[in-house]
């Protein structure tokens, strides 16, 4: 073949441009393709608020229930599980939090928690390990009366879910 | 795929990669100095067309794949879901679903234009019949996948295709119920049709690569059919055919983009937003627009086995073609008789899609055993062709044809000064 | 049914193909009509599809469904432009179906904006035994269900003229193509009606709308907004179900401008790389083909 024109440098604006029109094609063609991994506008929306009666939760049970796909248990304390909670050493806990901010003012015998270890996500079995709140099975998490970590790799106390109160008797959770 | 590489890497690195897996090598011979005739076209274009549309098609499926349900009660709402609700999901499915049209618009352009030059021809046998079980194999793909939706024409489509099979003498029936798990088209035949279909591109791109490794071994033919020669007849695939490549596609995306954004439903048809109804069979079923030809050519034989052998025989006969033209010579620019027949097999071929598409009664039935008997007579044609045609005189070379008889001394002259590309 | 003659039905069906000539026999060609969403630059008129829901809401939905979709759907960028407090009040005019409870029984709760409108049917089977045996299709997605033929060559036109409006025109013409005579020779069974447009003209669903039926909202000057008509009806409903089939498509067309004035650029770039690389070969200084 015969060259007639010099070889094209790196400077030459129509490469450069041509080139960098075809990375900016590139990288926008991508973003659907990374988007759709996002929540669907479907799930997005079923995560309405949900509304759950307290009067069947007796003393000292642990309800298992569901928003947004999620586990949360809501937990009917007794006296001796509330003083416990109240009267544990804040200061020495890995993840400091006194039972008062854990529950809503004047409810103290409701505990609202997400249900899904901290550590890796596993179901913590209620009413069993050293504080009697919750034991993780999978790699021995120990939660207190109040959700709070006490021993084992969890890093944090269990979250509190978004609730309120509307009567005595009923949360909404959301 | 084109042997001996003179790529040397620059890093250390890379030189102790290279000496381990030679993949650089494989890919700077094959894509980077690879000497294709200067001459091509832009019908060449359409290979590297088919590259991206495959790998357009297997990205977008497996995205839709995501959010798309495979159940018989669940995947019209799961496609309606997509379209409504997953971010970017209605792109994504119309992507798709004209994404197969664009691919057979291509796939058709690729095997006109070698048909018309000869490309079948050896030593490019093996090369030809590769290509026709990439066909095959795009065409169980895209039925498959129009399944998916579980519309009406999903339904029926599959059922009568499934049917297809029930011609065949003794075991034919135990074959469609094997096809379909159960005694119908149902949630069965559904599960394993999303399973088969996202296999199969996988083994398209399987065939794919042994197309291209068999296309580097003779390298592509050109609008002459006369062979590569000297270094003069060619030029190295980059920069000069990537970016020629590069072109077309964006052209041909532009055309692709038209359909997606602007009107999505052309290609499809209206009964498929309906959902399936195995109590109901739409009264206007046809199969998409490329499947029709092959559809007349089922319909124009009065005989079920006999009109599914033809159907079947139309795209087997394809891979026999390389022995059935007994030319010598290649390219139909210098065959003036094969040249008419050609083009009326073109003509011929769209007409039988047009047909494909007409209801199966009065002039559209014998147009359509006419339109069948040339599909098959061309076949014989060329067989007795290539012994009266006289052809025209071929030019000595590719550079010959480009440049003219002093162009191409005066650049055999150059040529060793300049091809600083393939001189590493 | 046994298998063969499951398949041998299946089979004449795809031989038979005679459908079409029975449609193209059958079917008048419904006309064209005007609308804010054709073309590349089309969008949806928001009063239109807010008239339009309001009659399916008040005439379709009494037995059509419109199961695909949700309330959230009616406040959603590109639709009938809804705030999310109306939807919301909507939503709770509704009754959904919920459950099963820790009783273990299904109950009935006021509806929220992410429930999918309520079918006015349990299921097929109910509709139609109360529809004369005919099911009330479900019209999530009728304008994209229904169409006709175009025809040679007009449908290789359509390619480039982008026409795409054949299910809208044809709910129009449907919707307002009642005869109460039939013509001549046509005998109408009972319980059926004779509709100029419907394939086969003969008809289950009763003339759903008549001019007046619908209240539409008064302007400040006291007048409805659109003329109530019956045509001006099925136009906004026409209108509103495809935007019901369609509901990304303004977005859909937005992103489309913008994809192909990029490739356009981009071609153009590409075009004279191209042309400068190859300028480089002797014997290719011609047209770039």
């Amino acid at each position: 073949m015969a060259t007639t024109a010099p070889e094209p440098t790196r400077r030459d604006f129509l490469f450069i441009a041509t080139g960098a029109v075809g990375a900016v094609g590139i990288a926008s063609a991508i973003w659907p393709f990374v988007s759709q991994m996002a929540p669907d506008a479907a799930t997005i929306a079923a995560g309405a608020p949900v509304d759950f009666d307290l009067t069947p939760v007796a003393e000292g049970q642990i309800v298992k229930l569901f928003w947004r796909g999620k586990l949360i248990f809501v937990r009917h304390r007794t006296a001796e599980e509330i003083k416990a909670a109240e009267t544990a050493d804040v200061g020495s806990m890995r993840d400091p939090q006194p039972d008062s901010a854990r529950v809503k003012a004047g409810k103290s015998p409701w505990l609202v928690v997400y249900g899904n270890c901290t550590h890796l996500g596993c179901v913590p079995l209620g009413n069993e390990g050293a504080f009697k709140g919750w034991f993780c099975p999978c790699h021995g998490s120990v939660f207190d009366t109040s959700g709070r970590i006490r021993q084992g790799p969890a890093p944090t106390n269990l979250p509190i879910p978004p609730y309120e109160f509307v009567s005595d008797t009923k949360i909404r959770i959301g | 795929m084109s042997g001996h590489s003179t790529y040397v890497p620059k890093s250390a690195f890379g030189r102790w990669f290279e000496s381990r897996l030679p993949i650089m090598g494989l890919i700077h011979s094959s894509f980077v100095v690879f000497p294709n005739p200067r001459n091509l076209n832009y019908l060449w274009t359409f290979g590297g067309i088919l590259a991206f549309m495959l790998v357009a098609q297997i990205i977008t499926g497996v995205t839709l794949a995501m959010h798309y349900t495979p159940h018989a009660d669940l995947a019209f709402a799961s496609v309606e879901h997509i379209m409504r609700d997953v971010n970017y999901g209605w792109l994504l499915r119309y992507l798709h679903a004209n994404g197969a049209s664009m691919f057979f618009v291509a796939v058709y352009v690729h095997i006109f234009r070698g048909l018309y030059y000869g490309s079948y021809k050896a030593p490019r046998e093996i090369l030809w019949i590769l290509g026709v079980i990439i066909f095959l194999l795009m065409m169980a793909t895209a039925f498959m996948g129009y399944v998916l939706p579980w519309g009406q024409m999903s339904y029926w489509g599959a059922t009568v295709i499934t049917n297809l099979f029930s011609a065949f003498p003794v075991v034919g029936e135990s074959i469609v119920t094997f096809l379909w798990g159960g005694y119908s088209v149902a949630n069965p035949t559904l599960n394993r049709f999303f399973s088969l279909h996202y296999l199969m591109p996988f083994m398209i791109a399987g065939v794919v690569i042994l197309h291209v490794w068999a296309l580097h071994v003779p390298g592509s033919n050109n609008p002459t059919g006369v062979e590569k020669k000297t270094e003069k007849d060619t030029l190295p695939f980059h920069p000069y055919f990537t970016v020629k490549d590069a072109l077309a596609l964006v052209c041909f995306i532009m055309l692709y983009m038209w359909f997606v954004f602007y009107t999505p439903n052309f290609l499809g048809h209206a009964d498929n937003y309906i959902e399936a109804n195995p109590a109901v069979t739409p009264a206007h079923i046809v199969p998409e627009w490329y499947f029709l030809p092959f559809y007349a050519i089922l319909r124009a034989i009065p005989d079920k086995l006999m009109g599914v052998l033809a159907m079947f025989g139309s795209i087997a006969i394809l891979a026999f073609l390389p022995w059935l033209d007994t030319s010598k010579v290649r390219s139909g620019t210098y065959r003036p008789v094969f040249r008419v027949f050609f083009w009326l097999f073109a003509v011929n071929a769209v007409l039988l899609g047009w047909l494909g598409a007409k209801p199966a009664e009065g002039l559209y039935v014998v147009a359509s055993r006419l339109s069948t008997a040339y599909y098959f007579g061309y076949f014989v044609i060329l067989f007795i062709l290539g012994y009266v045609e006289k052809p025209l005189k071929l030019p000595a070379s590719i550079a010959e044809s480009v440049l003219g008889k002093q162009g191409s001394a005066n650049a055999m002259a150059a040529s060793a000064a300049a091809a600083p590309n393939t001189k590493g | 049914m046994n298998l063969k003659t499951i398949r041998t039905l299946a089979f004449a069906a795809s031989m038979a193909l005679g459908g079409q000539a029975f449609a193209a026999g059958a079917t008048v060609i419904p006309p064209q009509n005007e609308w804010s969403f054709s073309g590349p630059f089309g969008r949806f008129d928001q009063t239109q599809l807010q008239r339009g829901f309001k009659v399916y809401k008040e005439v379709c939905a009494a037995c059509h469904s419109m199961s695909l979709v949700s309330f959230r759907n009616l406040s959603q960028p590109g639709g009938p432009g809804f705030s999310e407090g109306q939807i919301k009040a909507l939503a709770e005019t509704y009754q959904v179906k919920d459950g099963p409870n820790d009783a273990g029984d299904m109950f009935e709760r006021p509806g929220r904006a992410a429930d999918r409108m309520p079918a006015p049917f349990p299921n097929k089977q109910t509709a139609a035994a109360a529809n004369g045996g005919a099911y009330p299709p479900d019209l999530s997605v009728i304008a994209k269900a229904r169409t006709y033929e175009r025809g040679f060559p007009t449908f290789v036109f359509d390619m480039g003229t982008l026409f795409q409006e054949q299910g809208v025109d044809y709910l129009v013409a449907l919707l307002t193509g009642y005869k109460d005579t039939p013509p001549a020779g046509v005998e109408v069974p009972a319980g059926k009606y004779y509709n100029e447009y419907y394939p086969g003209h003969i008809i289950s669903m009763p003339q759903p709308i008549s001019d007046g039926s619908v209240e539409y909202p008064k302007t400040a000057d006291g007048r409805p907004q659109a003329p109530e008509t019956a045509l001006q009806y099925a136009k906004d409903v026409a209108a509103f179900l495809m935007w019901a089939a369609e509901p990304h498509m303004q977005a859909r067309k937005e992103l489309g401008f913008k994809t192909l004035a990029f490739l356009l650029l981009f071609a153009g770039l590409l075009y004279f790389t191209k042309k400068k690389i190859w300028s480089r070969v002797e014997g290719h200084h011609g047209p770039a083909f």
